[in-house]
């Protein structure tokens, strides 16, 4: 591991890559403080640039953007009391409050000082944990990696959306639909692509995030009359107090910061929750175990209820790496996308990466370091200045997002025809995400489409068609029994609603 | 059963899943392949199926949580002008090229969102697109054909 770690840090200090962290942070804290611009958009927005680099320097570039995501939506959170990221929406909770109170300064101290230290641990807890597990999951069989998508997929379905199940499960299906369309990988049939030759390589993954994310998040904007920067106009973002944080609140601090980290990184390695559930969950927790006294100052500015969350989303961005870099199966929409940008670079995640690609798999993980220290130390004092770009008019902020899709498109397939396409799948986003139609169960499906058949290919082709393979080995068993728990705990809610 | 947009968007998918399966059916497999416990059509075959499972049960189970959508508080003409900028883009960037086409995308959009500081419309359009251009182009080896800029000399 020693050596690993090494490898890691020698790749991951390079001058080029720790400039791309610096770059990735950045970049991820100003659209994660945009109000419904999330680290999705934020790294679909990179993709086509970090296909310039190596896959290494690319992934780098894409963790840079996803912590820097996170820590933008805090600040948000806190200064306008508009979450830019779902996972920051009970950092509001206390953060808010205590702006109002003129410790504006202080609660993105307390914010950053949490999140560098979720983030350190959880770091930690993946160094130990990811190659343990590498090795563990190499005993997986195809029925279980077949029986452990469809967990993911259904627990994305399930987390993803209040009440909104079945919703989240038809778009499930339509990424896995999406999947489909072109060559089948074993025998080279075309499916689907009604005699057009630019699907016979299929639909491009960084086309349907870029359409369902990037270019719809935008269209939604301005279709809802939505301005992600009017809040920013109503606040002062200058006059932000000291970030002094003084003895007390450090004391309370120090007991809320590891047992949050535990739950949040916990949270993240489950497939489908998430730092949202991770930081709710941490906040509740902290809630009960603190003194009478301090529970009173929940939800008016209270140091533990502000840490507690900002721990947890952090812990569970890296927890949710650990599924994606051990297993080959994404966790959350985010790390869906970094596995279909890391397949686009040839890098086949996995067991295995670990130890066919070990300046990948260890500069991932070294890297989250670095870039938890850049946020600290370039973001904190930054943040008055970084949050001035709050207030750029959505009139030059949209069609800044719309040429950054369309480019992204462009460059990579120089054709028209994806243009289009993508245009025609934003479009539809669009009108479905009004609806409250989820598009991270959509992506989840789309990256693992073609994981899945294939892993149903070998479970049936080795069964000799039977299904017996599902309940033949009793960790496919457990996976299934468990998904179909899920399933059965959403209908009983929505009977239950109805009743 | 309250008729509303999700059940019609459900309904929707109802028929574009039986239309999938249909095409899953139609899929030209290997004379040897066709009795094969997987070929290339089985897995498309089971997605039909699960696409009419799942809008079924959203057409026939109550909504617990119905949507309601004020369309007249909708923003559909700067929206669909904004899709048509982007069709006729996607259009014309072939044969004018990435430089003047994505500087006009850019313009436009700025001008029809309602902005009219033309100064800043201009640089934040012309010699922005120059510079993002610069940098795939010019550092991260990204090669961007382009007709005009070809045509007045400025590319080899």
């Amino acid at each position: 591991m020693i050596e690993g770690i090494l490898i890691g840090l020698t790749t991951a200090l390079t001058f080029q890559n720790i400039l791309m962290v610096m770059v990735g942070c950045f970049f991820g804290t100003i659209i994660g403080m945009l109000p419904g611009l999330g680290p999705m958009t934020a790294i679909a927005l990179m993709i086509p640039i970090t296909y310039g680099f190596d896959p290494a320097t690319g992934l780098i570039l894409m963790a840079g953007v996803y912590y820097g995501a996170v820590f933008g939506g805090s600040t948000s959170s806190i200064l306008l009391n508009a979450p830019g990221v779902p996972g920051t929406v009970a950092t509001s909770f206390d953060g808010y409050p205590m702006a109002q109170q003129g410790k504006a300064g202080k609660a993105l101290a307390i914010a950053a000082w949490s999140s560098f230290a979720g983030g350190t641990l959880s770091a930690i807890y993946l160094l130990f944990m990811a190659p343990s597990l590498s090795k563990v999951s190499l005993s997986f069989r195809s029925p279980d990696y077949f029986a452990l998508m469809i967990l993911g997929l259904t627990a994305i379905a399930a987390f993803s959306s209040k009440g909104q199940f079945l919703k989240a499960m038809m778009m499930v299906v339509l990424g896995l639909m999406l999947a489909s369309v072109g060559q089948d990988s074993l025998s080279d049939i075309t499916r689907f692509t009604f005699n057009n030759m630019n699907l016979t390589d299929g639909i491009s993954f960084v086309l349907v995030v870029m359409a369902t994310f990037a270019m719809s998040e935008a269209l939604t904007i301005i279709l809802k009359r939505n301005d992600p920067t009017s809040a920013a106009k109503q606040v002062s973002l200058t006059e932000l107090g000291s970030i002094k944080i003084n003895k007390e609140e450090r004391t309370k601090m120090y007991k809320t910061i590891p047992r949050s980290s535990v739950i949040g990184f916990l949270i993240g390695v489950l497939p489908g929750a998430g730092a949202t559930i991770a930081s709710f969950l941490a906040y509740g927790m902290e809630r009960n175990v603190v003194s009478d006294q301090e529970k009173e100052k929940f939800g008016k500015g209270s140091v533990n209820g502000l840490s507690a969350p900002e721990t947890a989303n952090n812990a569970a961005c890296s927890g949710s790496f650990v599924p994606m870099l051990t297993l080959g199966i994404p966790g959350s929409g985010t790390t869906a996308v970094m596995l279909g940008a890391l397949l686009g670079f040839g890098v086949q995640p996995g067991p295995r990466l670990y130890m066919t690609n070990p300046e990948i798999f260890w500069s991932i993980i070294m890297s989250m370091y670095i870039g938890m220290v850049i946020l600290l130390i370039l973001n904190l004092p930054l943040i008055p200045y970084i949050a001035r770009i709050l207030a750029v008019p959505k009139n030059y902020l949209i069609p800044l997002i719309l040429f950054f899709s369309v480019t992204g498109i462009y460059v990579m397939s120089f054709n028209n025809f994806d243009i289009y396409l993508m245009i025609g799948i934003a479009v539809v986003a669009t009108f479905l995400r009004l609806y409250d139609f989820p598009m991270p169960p959509l992506i989840l499906a789309f990256v693992l489409g073609g994981l899945m058949e294939e892993n149903l290919r070998r479970s049936l082709l080795l069964s000799n068609g039977s299904w017996d393979f599902l309940w033949d080995r009793a960790l496919t068993a457990c996976i299934l029994v468990t998904t179909v728990l899920i399933v059965l705990w959403h209908l009983y809610k929505t009977f239950s609603k109805k009743n | 059963m309250n008729i509303n947009t999700t059940k019609i968007i459900s309904l929707l998918f109802f028929i574009f899943s039986a239309f999938y399966l249909y095409t899953a059916y139609q899929i030209q497999v290997f004379a040897f392949d066709e009795n094969a416990p997987f070929n290339a059509r089985t897995f498309p075959i089971y997605l039909g199926y699960a696409g009419l499972f799942f809008s079924g049960l959203k057409l026939i189970l109550p909504d617990p949580n119905t949507i309601k959508v004020e369309h007249k508080s909708l923003e559909y003409k700067k929206t669909g002008i904004l899709i048509l900028i982007a069709i006729i883009y996607g259009a014309t960037i072939l044969k004018v090229g990435y430089f003047l086409t994505t500087s006009l995308f850019l313009f436009a959009s700025y001008y029809f969102l309602g902005e009219r500081r033309w100064i800043l419309m201009f640089l934040l359009s012309f010699p922005f697109v120059a510079a993002f251009m610069y940098l795939l182009h010019g550092i991260l080896d990204i090669y961007l054909r382009d007709p005009f800029l070809q045509s007045i000399g400025v590319m080899g």
